[in-house]
């Protein structure tokens, strides 16, 4: 069992030419998979390679197992890395390339080819050990490279959009992977990705960065279910996002009025509406407010519905869009509702543009932020 | 072939281009067939062209060796590293190329003769730049040294910065992460630019005449037998000078481009 350690960035701020990064607080347990989330330029790669000691912070302090590493050259730290492009070693082997961190340990020979051997087992590439890595596929040197930052036993795993310059099919297995190593080693890993279902799928918990600064953190459902902001709803795939007015409303609920005007993301010119639609919503907060619920929580029907949900409008279907497993119908009430269906749905009921349709919506969906 | 003649234009182009491969291999291949193989050895037996000839070759060799200690380290940090003033370092290397040799020997003279600073305290130590060996060793330092420092730098740029990043990671100083990462991966163009000086370095006559015209090195002896004794006494060591270099260059050329692959195994590095 390697002793994988916990992480601290405290108030962290890097000036590079091109990437700032301002004020980054994060709290990585030991053994955590913790995910850095956003946009690509957001900083992430820096964030990265400033923990690891490839680059100095002009403000801030990071820790590793309580141990203030911030004047630490990364050779010392115990941190492994993965680029994006795998950055393999082109003038020595594949076995020569993971055994590169133990030769500067001095280890001798049989304890290097042991650790190489056992690693390389371990990621399922014993057969590409004498092969060069310029004549490997995007997915063995990916397996190479994290094999070399592995078999040095780092306290801490830093990986860097790792799964990015995959193909989707060799994506997933690779996910899996990732997931089953963390599994056995239990290494402390930071994970970075613009990928949010990646994210959800890997992380223990996910902070979402934007230009340089951390704007949430919490567990996938927290951020999936309770996003923070309009960037993080938006970067998370919510479709519905609208602003508009909390008041106390009867029967307990209270009532977000959309704004008539303003549509929030979906966009949609309101012409002549004097009263933006009322949604029931259960909130505590109050004035002005962004309010988004996810496609799959709206329900669609031909007929009007009857049932728990407080939300139910009559509409029709702008657009239809098919994303191969489930489609994308956006009714518009106004303002425009996006939800997403099955395909079989959408073939027994004959959904089409232009049909006149309802859609319901318990309250308690209403994300208002 | 074909593609050579595939129309009016390329045939053109081939003929404009053969007008200096002509004039290039022409002279050349006279000059080397215009005295036998007998006159050849005789002018070999030669004490005085074959230390001439051996001066030349080492002269450069040392040359060779002292910039690239200098010079490699040079080129990384122009490589690696932004700093003010950057371009006037740049401009400095390639100086040496644009100024006539014989003015770049003068100026040597002016810091390096027997009554300078340098050329006093070197002297101290038995190293004398004035008519003698140190100071072939300048002038073709002086005159080349942008081949390799250009070459070198070149090779460095084309290392990604990542992968001294990861070996720094994996427990590597910096210092051994230049040795086992980036040093390796420029060797290729750092050997090309040292074989381009050495043998720029071989040539080279107009800093060396003004430093040292004796000892003579084979360019200088080369125009003294020509001055004195005209075209057929000097036409044999021309001969022998042009088939010398072209062999030692072309080994190396090969022995640059034909590095045998790196076995795999943990035997690697």
């Amino acid at each position: 069992m390697r002793d994988c350690g916990s992480v601290q960035v405290r108030n962290l701020w890097v000036d590079l030419e091109e990437f700032h990064l301002c004020q980054i607080d994060l709290d990585v347990a030991a053994g955590e998979f913790f995910v850095v989330l956003g946009p690509t330029g957001a900083g992430k790669t820096v964030l990265l390679e400033t923990i690891a000691g490839l680059h100095q912070p002009c403000k801030g302090c990071i820790l590793l197992d309580g141990r203030d590493v911030t004047n630490v050259p990364p050779e010392r730290r115990g941190i492994g890395f993965v680029y994006q492009d795998y950055m393999l070693f082109p003038h020595l082997s594949v076995a020569g390339n993971i055994a590169f961190g133990l030769k500067l340990r001095r280890m001798d020979r049989n304890a290097i080819e042991e650790c190489v051997t056992g690693i390389s087992h371990l990621l399922a590439i014993d057969h590409l050990l004498h092969r060069r890595p310029g004549t490997l596929s995007g997915g063995e040197q990916q397996r190479v490279a994290l094999a070399r930052a592995l078999v040095v036993e780092p306290q801490l795993l830093l990986l860097d959009e790792p799964l990015s310059a995959l193909d989707p099919g060799m994506r997933e297995g690779l996910q899996r992977e990732l997931a089953r190593l963390h599994r056995e080693l239990s290494t402390t890993t930071v994970h970075v990705t613009h990928d949010f279902e990646e994210a959800v799928a890997l992380g223990d918990r996910i902070a979402v960065v934007n230009e340089g600064r951390v704007v949430q953190v919490g567990s996938p459902e927290e951020i999936f279910r309770k996003p923070d902001s309009e960037f993080v709803a938006r970067f998370v795939g919510v479709r519905n996002i609208f602003r508009g007015e909390v008041r106390p409303g009867d029967d307990g609920y209270q009532v977000l009025s959309l704004d008539p005007s303003a549509d929030g993301s979906t966009g949609s010119p309101q012409g002549s509406g004097q009263h933006g639609v009322e949604i029931a919503v259960v909130t505590g907060l109050s004035g002005q407010v962004h309010g988004s619920i996810r496609p799959e929580e709206i329900v669609i029907a031909r007929e009007p519905l009857h049932s728990s949900a407080r939300n139910s409008f009559q509409g029709r279907i702008v657009n239809v869009t098919d994303r191969g497993t489930v489609v994308y119908v956006t009714v518009r009430v106004p303002p425009d509702f996006t939800c997403v269906i099955t395909r079989r749905s959408l073939e027994e009921m004959e959904l089409r543009e232009g049909l006149e349709v309802y859609i319901a919506f318990k309250a308690s969906a209403v994300h208002v932020f | 072939m074909r593609a050579l003649f595939a129309n009016r234009m390329c045939t053109l182009f081939v003929l404009l281009g053969s007008l200096l491969i002509l004039f290039i291999a022409w002279p050349l291949l006279r000059t080397v067939t215009s005295s036998s193989p007998a006159v050849l050895w005789q002018t070999l037996l030669d004490e005085e062209v074959r230390d001439s000839i051996g001066l030349t070759f080492y002269a450069s060799l040392v040359a060779t060796g002292i910039a690239f200690v200098c010079g490699v380290p040079l080129a990384y940090l122009l490589a690696r590293a932004d700093f003010p003033g950057k371009w006037l370092v740049e401009g400095i290397i390639d100086v040496p190329i644009v100024v006539p040799h014989s003015a770049a020997g003068i100026a040597l003279l002016m810091v390096l003769g027997r009554r300078t600073l340098l050329g006093q305290a070197f002297g101290l130590f038995g190293v004398k730049f004035v008519s003698a060996a140190p100071g072939i060793v300048a002038a073709m330092l002086f005159v080349s040294l942008s081949f390799l420092v250009n070459a070198a730098r070149e090779g460095f740029e084309a290392v990604d910065p990542r992968l001294e990043r990861v070996a720094r990671t994996l427990g590597a100083s910096p210092w051994r992460a230049f040795w086992r990462v980036s040093f390796p991966l420029a060797w290729r163009s750092i050997l090309s630019g040292m074989i381009l000086m050495w043998a720029r370095g071989l040539s080279e006559f107009g800093a060396v005449v003004i430093l040292a015209y004796h000892p003579m090195v084979a360019p200088v002896l080369l125009y003294e037998r020509f001055e004195s004794f005209g075209l057929r006494y000097s036409r044999p060591v021309a001969t022998l000078m042009i088939l010398i270099c072209l062999a030692t260059f072309a080994a190396l050329r090969l022995t640059a481009h034909s590095s045998p692959p790196r076995s795999g195994g943990f035997s690697d590095n």
